[in-house]
């Protein structure tokens, strides 16, 4: 504690006369302003220790155990497994298929939300100067929008003979198929679902980074000769890459969990090709299969930080997770300043 | 002071209003100064309009077709504008189902909700951004390790948690797990880290106490923040769908996510009209509240990058 008060930034006493005074008189303060904080925090780290902590720990001890949901009302008999639980989601052939749908969910759906976000930020960041907020909403009014509501409504447009998109592909001579009843179109459908409900908060984050990428530069190159494309590849791309790292790694955290659009709309189905390791886990709770189910949900989140790390490695550069914290600051700042 | 951040906010927050073409600073946004942005500007409206109507599409969409009899719903091909405007589906929604029940449960979980994490989220926030105190960055990596933490890992321990406290199927077992989300606290606190030092050591200074520095000078400068975590939390709730479908087990504690889940996916899964109504009044609240206060979500995400 001491050695955390010595080191207290932006509270310098004068140091002339006041050293030994300071000393004596520091630790009290400290103390005191501890005491306040955590009457602070109090309420909140209550609640959230027993409704989250609680539980996540909760977890992991049921992942190590054979618990079932008969076993509730026994819990003496419930035996500690070690990683038994662990080895079976491994070898479990439905996980393994839920894992590749999964990948197949990640690895085309996030490229795919990051391009077009991006797209449609660098356009509406290119000077237009009518309707940005007419824009601006209509692309996030996906977003706050319930998924059941969603999923009403998109199995209407993706209905083979009364659909819309059937419809449309009929205009240009393609006859569409079943697409939530067919192995192979299910999945593109879960994605385009999913891009069309995520694409209105990266177009917000891309928006305020492209706020940030300096004119200056633009103009220089623009007078070298470079084109669009050049200075798109080579100035804004670079400037945003903290922004785009963010953006990467919010979308993979939450597609990585993908569950609700199989869960209202195929129910994992057909034969199991929309099945998602985030689903399969729900149904095995639903099965009473507890322990097995927590130990899936612990690989869950293990893929989870394995995938934001790899982005990390993929699009960050050392200072990047510093300056993400640091970004928003300024936006406050400016606020307040005015 | 509260008063300038009031004044000053919307353009702040927003991407800056674009000056008028012909101010001098203005230039780089004109067709004249020949850096390549005399850029077509039709086409930049083209490729955004054309995905605007996609987009959108399926909101109007639905909105039109609640209005379709069921055998125009089913027609091939469908139509787009109804062909004879009528509300009965609306009609015999309320009918068979008991909204103004789903209504209020659904507003009663969101404002509980929503005031609960506004009062612990900011408290929590404030000492993370202005104080310092011993266990500080324990409590912050603590708060922030579970952003990432799926939602399935927790489902079933909150379950028998809920259970165990016999809390199933009431509104404290639909309010309680949600009261402290480690998101308000995350997006108050880089809020609050923007408010300049000063102002709080002068409070600090005049001898004013930490619950009456917070009450009264920084909570008065955090409206723009509190505004944009409050609608957020309350969207977030009203939408919220697994918890409620999971905890409610009776139709008077259903929400209107899981009423029309539970209604589309029983024996009405072919009363399309039906179903279509049910969207509309779930979703149409929602936008003219999203559509009023939009700028407040565009600053949540700018400040903290998650919806």
């Amino acid at each position: 504690m001491s050695a955390q008060t010595a080191v207290r930034p932006g509270e310098q006493v004068p140091p002339s006369r006041t050293d030994p005074y300071a000393i004596r008189k520091r630790p009290p303060l400290y103390r005191r302003r501890t005491r306040a904080a955590w009457g602070f925090a109090l309420p909140f780290m209550i609640l959230f220790l027993v409704f989250t902590v609680g539980p996540v720990l909760l977890s992991l001890a049921m992942a190590v155990t054979d618990l079932r949901s008969r076993d509730l009302r026994n819990p003496f008999a419930v035996e500690f497994v070690g990683l038994d639980n662990f080895i079976a989601v491994f070898a479990d052939p439905i996980f393994r298929k839920a894992a590749a749908n999964t990948a197949y969910f990640v690895l085309v759906g996030v490229p795919l939300t990051l391009c077009l976000a991006l797209a449609i930020a660098v356009v509406l960041n290119s000077g237009i100067t009518r309707a940005k907020t007419l824009f601006r909403v209509g692309y996030y009014m996906p977003v706050v929008t319930s998924i059941v509501a969603v999923a009403v409504v998109w199995r209407f447009l993706l209905h083979p003979d009364v659909g819309l998109i059937n419809e449309v592909l009929g205009w240009v001579g393609i006859d569409g198929p079943n697409w939530l009843a067919s192995t192979t179109w299910a999945m593109p459908s879960m994605i385009a679902m999913a891009t069309w409900r995520s694409i209105g908060t990266l177009i917000i984050i891309f928006l305020a980074g492209l706020q940030s990428v300096p004119t200056a530069l633009h103009e220089a190159a623009a007078l070298d000769g470079a084109g669009v494309w050049q200075r798109f590849r080579h100035i804004t791309v670079p400037t945003l890459r903290p922004t785009l790292l963010f953006g990467a790694v919010i979308t993979g955290i939450g597609y990585v969990q993908f569950f609700e659009e199989p869960f209202v709309m195929t129910q994992g189905g057909p034969l199991n090709s929309t099945l998602s390791v985030a689903y399969h886990t729900y149904n095995q709770f639903g099965f009473g299969n507890y322990g097995y189910a927590a130990a899936m949900s612990y690989v869950l989140f293990f893929f989870v930080v394995l995938l934001a790390l790899v982005q990390f490695r993929l699009l960050g550069d050392r200072d990047t997770p510093r300056r993400r914290r640091r970004k928003p600051t300024p936006v406050a700042r400016q606020e307040i300043g005015r | 002071m509260s008063a300038n951040v009031d004044t000053t906010r919307s353009d702040s927050q927003l991407p800056p209003v674009e000056p008028p073409t012909d101010a001098p600073h203005g230039r780089r946004r004109t067709h004249k100064t020949g850096f390549g942005e005399a850029r077509p500007h039709w086409l930049a409206y083209l490729v955004l309009g054309v995905g605007l109507i996609v987009v959108t599409s399926p909101f109007i969409w639905m909105a039109l077709s609640s209005l379709k009899s069921e055998g125009e719903i089913r027609q091939v091909p469908p139509t787009w504008f109804p062909e004879a405007p009528t509300l009965d589906n609306f009609r015999e929604l309320f009918d068979r189902l008991d909204f103004p029940q789903f209504f209020t449960n659904s507003a009663v979980v969101a404002i509980a909700v929503t005031l609960g994490n506004l009062v612990f989220c900011s408290m929590l926030g404030y000492v993370l951004a202005k104080s310092n105190f011993a266990g500080k960055k324990l409590l912050f990596r603590l708060v922030l390790g579970t952003l990432m933490v799926p939602g399935m890992v927790t489902l079933v321990p909150l379950f028998v948690l809920v259970a165990n406290m016999g809390l199933v199927n009431t509104y404290f077992g639909l309010i309680l797990p949600f009261l402290a989300a480690p998101f308000g606290v995350f997006l108050m606190r880089q809020f609050f880290l923007g408010i300049p030092d000063e102002l709080i050591d002068a409070a600090r200074v005049d001898g004013a106490s930490e619950a009456r520095i917070f009450v009264q000078v920084v909570i008065p400068l955090a409206k723009p923040a509190i505004a944009t975590l409050g609608i957020i939390t309350f969207l977030g709730s009203w939408n919220n769908f697994l918890w409620p479908l999971v905890v409610a087990t009776t139709e008077d504690k259903y929400t209107l996510p899981v009423a029309l889940a539970l209604y589309s996916t029983g024996q009405h899964q072919t009363d399309y009209g039906l179903l279509l109504a049910g969207a509309v009044v779930v979703v149409v609240p929602v936008l003219i509240v999203f559509l009023i206060l939009q700028r407040y979500f565009v600053q949540g995400v700018a400040l903290t990058g998650i919806k």
